[in-house]
């Protein structure tokens, strides 16, 4: 068997050898059909029960521009991205230079070696393996669609043979996959064969391998949108109104996928009601229309719905109607990078619309806590009768996580918050539809149609008094405002805590994350610590912020907060909201659209902790405190 | 406050309708637009129809945008549940109401800014998407609330009170309407009771969207002379094509007409439109031939007032979505939540 790994001659570092502990990158053309066998390549890892985080990086567009499918393996059962990649699959001439860069010292480049490619296309500090993709697949196919499809099956083919991916458990996802379609079973099949035959007639084996593991447990692969949309199904919500963009529209689509299911009955009558809006304005006005009239409502969109919504938040907030929002965040700002993570939303959301107001922020920090938090938001809204945003992020909402599996409390009822009902008015309950009565900023709402003679008020825009009515006294508004502060008050203690995780020893540094950062943070305190740095983090999980993350950040000399946008819009919010001294507050950025990697954190917090009294702001560009 | 009501001193004599309530009870709070407003004769017409109808006043929802006309609905049926919402955004709203609950009637009370101009895309939207509403603009052709700027309704050539004539094309709720696929479209004018509450009832009882323009003067901006929205100009130029009357049931006919003289549109509910002719040939079930009238007699300078198409077999946007016959709101946490044995179904499926 011949040794592929000398095409290139001269000096090389020896190949990098790892068990269960790599990342592959896959680079493609957008519209190839290379989706479907890079989800191949990390499911069959999955099944072996070896944890995977794979993200798909596309382009806005359908077909033409270059997308790249990056899996990273981890024994460990790390999920965040790593940063580097030790085996590379540039199938794109577009992009080659820069993804041969990529590759780590010692690091392997595998590519379709059909037509010979000048030295100058490589490097000589990395292995090359070439297998003839093209060749084999014009031999072996006639139809050019096919001969490019199967391609795709072609190379995890061979590359199932070069680390090890074991062939047993890819021809039951094949199975799994085209169980409708049986003749694709077995020309998928005939390709990935195709492809490992070749391998291992002509190839050994590489340094990175993978072994069966039992890391991934029964753990689940599913995107975050898919996951909220299941959480507003468990949620109670009936109406979803909602405007295409990107990326937030899986959402819509998997609840309606979920809502077919789930929520039709036998006659094929429909427990919900789903409408494609004809503008984001549209869509959030039927979801305060529907939250108005006692229906559990919600859109999803991305930043730049949001501006479109403000004004309609605004009125949601004054006028108490429960609306519940699904932000999947992108870069901004404008149309920004519409197909890369950010998130730069919350300054956004947290005060969306003109006059004083405040938004409640839930903030999940994979698909399982948007399914959670995708239940909840429900619950809270209807209890605080105004908008509740989730904010997720692209690399949340469009990218496959392994979490634990959902899980259910069948006891559990939906909570509809205080709703005066036709008996208690009957009864002479006194209402009073702006009236605290409870002391905690939260009215009693009615229904429309409730009573035919009690519980009718007008609902506006414009100030009013306690009982509803139109009023401009200044003393009427500002009361009304000053339960609406109380009620946010409120909010803060009934949003889910922060989670802590301490440091192993007494330490005055504390950190503040959240989102999608938090598996590449909890890696990157792993290396930290092993470096002797010690840092309590803490997880924030709401906004407004619960008494526990003040007191974090009291007990603590100094905190680095770390996020992923320019402007450190986190701190802002503990600044404004929490009256922090900014010069505690340490910001650790990540903005460049790609999600934030755990050897990213590593540098930028070890550098900051080297040293102690540097530049606040440690980032790629060191500069002053935004 | 709304949830007061103004002291009832109910007459003894005061017509009851089928639910014994009179008229006062479906009044509301005393209106603040200005002395002569054509937006109150349509809140008057509104709770005429209303009374007609024996509607129970807690089953409708009336729902606003911003402006003169969007302030109206505090003006009437207090014992409704009322929203005035954002400018131009009613339809939605509307929209959002009327999926959470089916079984409620809704009423969208929107004027020409806030219809034609940023609510357009709204109006037009909502009309298209088979939304059951009675949405009435009140089409003064001028912004009140600012001080009598043009709006998008006013007719090129119109004067302002200023003597300013306006040089942009006026846009014609009705012929979009048509064109957008409401089943149920008229026109009247603030000024015509007799015309505009059958029209009214006739709204209201219909299955799937209906839309009423009423031209209704404003007397403080655009009731001079040189405007095409006066009460003046509206008289002179008004063409009816018809008179309604809307029967519930079985109602026998009691007035006297002449053979050929009415026309009766049984609608999918049974409810009976009967349509006293007043132009022979116009035949307000033929959609083109509507809406080339329209275009003619627009083009005289004239003004077609009526009902000018209705669809008896009209659906509404349930229909088309399926929903189930429960109002959406009525359903609670063992309807809407498939519970642990589902999820761990789907969670297989995600390994």
């Amino acid at each position: 068997m011949p040794d592929t790994i000398t095409q290139v001659s001269g000096p090389k570092p020896a190949p990098l050898t790892a068990v269960n502990d790599f990342v592959v990158k896959f680079a493609n053309v957008n519209g190839s059909g290379s989706a479907s066998a890079n989800g191949l390549f990390a499911k069959s890892i999955i099944r072996m029960g070896v944890a995977v985080a794979a993200r798909n990086i596309f382009p806005s567009n359908i077909q033409g521009l270059p997308t790249w499918y990056e899996v990273r393996v981890s024994g460990q059962g790390y999920l965040g991205r790593r940063g580097g990649v030790d085996l590379a699959v540039p199938l794109n001439p577009q992009t080659w230079d820069d993804d041969v860069k990529e590759i780590v010292p010692g690091g392997y480049l595998f590519y379709d070696s059909t037509k010979p490619l000048p030295a100058s296309k490589f490097r000589d500090d990395i292995h090359v393996i070439g297998v003839p993709l093209t060749q084999l697949c014009n031999d072996a196919y006639k139809i050019p669609r096919e001969r490019q499809l199967f391609k795709n099956i072609t190379y995890v083919g061979a590359l199932s043979h070069l680390i090890g991916i074991d062939p047993a458990v890819v021809e039951t996802l094949l199975k799994e996959e085209f169980a409708s379609k049986p003749k694709l079973i077995g020309a998928n099949l005939n390709a990935f064969n195709m492809g490992r035959d070749w391998a291992a007639k002509h190839l050994m084996p590489i340094g990175l391998q993978l072994k069966h593991s039992d890391v991934v447990g029964n753990r689940i692969f599913v995107e975050g949108n898919a996951a909220a949309a299941l959480g507003a199904v468990y949620g109670g919500a009936t109406v979803c109104a909602w405007y295409p963009i990107t990326p937030s529209t899986s959402l819509a689509e998997a609840f309606t996928g979920y809502c077919e299911d789930l929520r039709t009955d036998a006659d094929g009558t429909k427990r919900y009601a789903i409408v494609q809006g004809e503008d984001e304005i549209a869509s959030i006005g039927i979801v305060v229309g529907a939250g108005w009239n006692g229906a559990r409502a919600f859109t999803c969109t991305s930043g730049p719905g949001i501006s479109l919504m403000n004004e309609f938040i605004g009125l949601s907030y004054f006028a108490e109607i429960p609306a519940v929002i699904f932000d999947v965040q992108r870069g901004g700002p404008s149309t920004g990078m519409p197909t890369r993570t950010q998130q730069s939303d919350l300054l956004l959301a947290a005060y969306a619309s003109h006059g004083d107001t405040k938004h409640v922020m839930l903030l999940p920090c994979d698909p399982g806590e948007c399914f959670e938090f995708g239940a909840l938001a429900f619950d809270l809204s209807d209890r605080l009768q105004t908008t509740v945003f989730v904010m997720l992020d692209l690399d949340i909402g469009m990218q496959e996580w392994l979490v634990e599996p959902f899980k259910w409390d069948d006891k559990r009822q939906l909570d509809r918050g205080k709703v005066m009902t036709a008996e208690q008015l009957e009864a002479g309950a006194f209402f009073g539809r702006y009236t605290d009565v409870d002391k905690d900023g939260i009215p009693y709402r009615t229904y429309p149609g409730t009573h035919p003679t009690k519980g009718a008020f007008f609902t506006r825009g414009t100030s009013r008094n306690r009982m509803a009515g139109y009023s401009e006294k200044g003393i009427d508004y500002q009361d009304n405002m000053e339960r609406l502060l109380a009620k946010f008050k409120t909010a803060a203690i009934i949003v889910p805590k922060a989670v802590q995780r301490p440091a192993k020893q007494k330490t005055r540094i504390g950190a503040l994350y959240f989102g999608s950062t938090t598996p590449a943070m909890h890696e990157a305190l792993d290396h930290l610590e092993a470096q002797g740095h010690h840092i309590d983090a803490m997880r924030v999980r709401a906004f407004p912020f619960g008494p526990e993350v003040y007191d974090f950040i009291a007990a603590h000399d100094e905190i680095c907060v770390v996020e992923q946008n320019r402007d450190a819009q986190l701190r802002s919010l503990l600044m404004i909201e929490g009256n922090i001294d900014p010069a505690r507050l340490t910001s650790i950025l990540h903005y460049d659209g790609t999600p934030i990697t755990a050897r990213f954190l590593a540098d930028a917090i070890g550098n900051r902790m080297q040293a102690q009294k540097g530049v606040r702001q440690v980032g790629k560009k060191p500069g002053p405190n935004p | 406050m709304t949830y007061i009501l103004k002291p009832k001193l109910h007459h003894p004599s005061l017509p009851k309708n089928d639910l014994g309530l009179t008229r006062r009870d479906y009044e509301g709070k005393v209106s603040t637009l200005c002395a002569g407003c054509g937006h109150d004769s349509i809140s008057a017409a509104i709770i005429a129809a209303c009374f007609d109808l024996a509607i129970e006043p807690h089953r409708l929802a009336k729902i606003s945008g911003i402006g003169c006309s969007s302030k109206t609905p505090d003006y009437f049926l207090s014992q409704s549940h009322g929203f005035n919402s954002v400018h131009g955004r009613m339809p939605s709203v509307l929209t959002g109401a009327n999926l959470a609950n089916r079984d409620l009637i809704y009423l969208g009370v929107s004027g020409d800014g806030d219809s034609a101009s940023i609510g357009l895309g709204q109006f037009a939207h909502s009309i298209r998407r088979g939304v059951n509403m009675s949405y009435i603009v009140e089409n003064n052709g001028v912004y009140g609330l600012t001080k009598g700027q043009f709006s998008a309704t006013s007719d090129k050539g119109s004067k302002s009170k200023k003597g300013v004539e306006n040089t942009e094309s006026g846009i014609d709720l009705v012929a979009l309407a048509l064109q957008l696929g409401a089943t149920y479209v008229g026109r009247s004018f603030s000024g015509d009771k007799e015309q505009l509450v059958p029209l009214i009832k006739g709204a209201i009882s219909h299955h799937g969207p209906a839309f009423i323009d009423v031209l209704s003067p404003c007397v403080a901006f655009n009731n001079h002379a040189g405007s095409t929205k006066s009460f003046d100009y509206v008289r002179e130029h008004n063409d009816a094509v018809n008179r309604l009357d809307v029967i519930l049931g079985r109602t026998p006919i009691t007035a006297e007409y002449k053979p050929g003289e009415v026309r009766e549109v049984t609608q999918h509910d049974g409810s009976v439109l009967r349509l006293r002719k007043i132009h022979e040939d116009y035949d307000p079930t033929n959609k083109i031939a509507a809406a080339n009238y329209l275009q003619e007699r627009h083009a005289e300078g004239e003004i077609v007032t009526g009902l000018l198409y209705v669809d008896p077999n009209a659906t509404d946007l349930h229909d088309r979505l399926e929903t189930t016959a429960r109002p959406l709101n009525h359903l609670g946490t063992a309807e809407l939540t498939p519970g642990q044995a589902a999820l761990e179904k789907i969670n297989a499926s995600l390994r």
